[in-house]
């Protein structure tokens, strides 16, 4: 059952990543680019999680981890640049 | 409580928790790690950290975390539907709500449950921390939403945090 | 693996993923940054956690042993999903985005 239910999420995951790659082509204004930027961030951690149960292997774990605070941190400089045009104040 | 060697014994074994959790065993070698690891790092980031106000009520506060994860599932429910449904029926508004939390621990707390349930987005805090601008994405009345927010999520707060409403 | 243990898997799969795909749909089709913002923060961040469950059932089952380690990933989004959102909302309005036209108490007039 896991067979059929893990490449039909990863399919449904990846038609979420294209519509987020979508809005950060043709979004209008950069908040709208930096937000569709951290939601495939988030899609992207989901499909790492996925791959990690489809080959049955706990090494994903650290790499989704990893991704998780990269994009956290990344968008929160982003998002400082935006306000203040200054990331350390 | 705030002594010079150990600034926060809570956060000590928070830390120690999370390396547990982190390397997945419980060995003891890890927990004296951790242990020392949760004494360490708050010793070089004392500067930054905040007070935490005492938690009075542990019960009501466990009590109050499912309540919110409770209503995060619901929210999630309603925002899909209001997302897949037509776009000219979305009603949304910026409203101010006043705040009656000083502390800034519990501002923060109310101000990411304000983000993570029902069609809410805290947008804005006023310079004097009074007024809270929030969006939201459908609403009917404004006015009850704002008792919503003050009756289901400032309220318990309040009773749970030691600190002193204005 | 029983049979109930996949199944249970399977449907936390099969939520986590469509309310991540809810998510990215609200952030495709909604009309201003205000409302898109919506999307991600509540559907994309409970999607994920959909998806960690299942990842921690599997895990517990696999190895015999309870496998806490993935409510890390979750903890960390609930813990930072609302402060991305709050800095890029403030962002947006200091920039002045336009909103869709039926939004009440515009705050910049």
């Amino acid at each position: 059952m896991l067979a059929y239910v893990i490449p039909l999420c990863m399919a449904v995951l990846g038609v979420a990543a294209v519509l987020n790659v979508v809005r950060l082509v043709q979004g209008p204004d950069m908040p709208d680019r930096v937000l569709a930027l951290d939601t495939l961030y988030i899609n992207a951690l989901a499909l790492i999680v996925l791959f990690g149960i489809w080959l049955a292997s706990d090494l994903f774990f650290e790499a989704a981890l990893l991704i998780a605070v990269m994009g956290f941190v990344s968008t929160v400089a982003v998002g400082k640049h935006l306000l203040h045009g200054d990331i350390i104040d | 409580m705030r002594s010079r060697w150990l600034p926060s014994p809570a956060l000590t074994v928070l830390l120690a928790l999370l390396w547990l959790l982190l390397h997945n065993t419980l060995s003891f070698g890890h927990l004296l790690l951790g242990l020392f690891l949760g004494w360490g790092i708050p010793l070089l980031v004392r500067g930054f950290l905040i007070e935490v106000p005492t938690i009075r009520k542990p019960l009501k506060l466990c009590l109050f975390t499912l309540k919110v994860l409770y209503d995060i599932v619901i929210a999630n429910m309603q925002v899909a539907k209001l997302v897949l449904g037509p776009k000219k029926n979305l009603r949304p508004a910026f409203i101010e709500v006043p705040m009656a939390i000083e502390n800034e621990f519990a501002l923060a707390t109310l101000a990411s449950i304000i983000s993570l349930t029902p069609g809410t987005v805290s947008a804005c805090l006023s310079p004097d921390r009074r007024m809270l601008m929030v969006h939201a994405l459908d609403v009917p009345d404004i006015d009850a939403l704002i008792a919503d927010v003050k009756r289901n999520y400032e309220a318990p707060l309040l009773e749970i945090f030691e600190c002193s409403p204005t | 693996m029983p049979f109930w243990i996949e199944v249970l898997v399977s449907v936390f799969l099969i939520i986590g993923s469509l309310f991540a795909l809810i998510g990215a749909i609200g952030l495709y089709r909604l009309p201003d940054f205000y409302t898109r913002l919506h999307g991600p923060t509540k559907a994309t961040t409970l999607g994920v956690g959909g998806v960690v469950i299942a990842s921690m059932i599997f895990f517990s089952n696999q190895n015999d042993s309870l496998s806490l380690h993935e409510l890390l990933i979750t903890l960390f989004l609930f813990l930072t999903a609302p402060v991305s959102a709050h800095i890029l909302a403030k962002a947006a309005m200091q920039q002045k985005l336009p909103a869709v036209e039926q939004t009440r108490g515009k705050p910049w007039d």
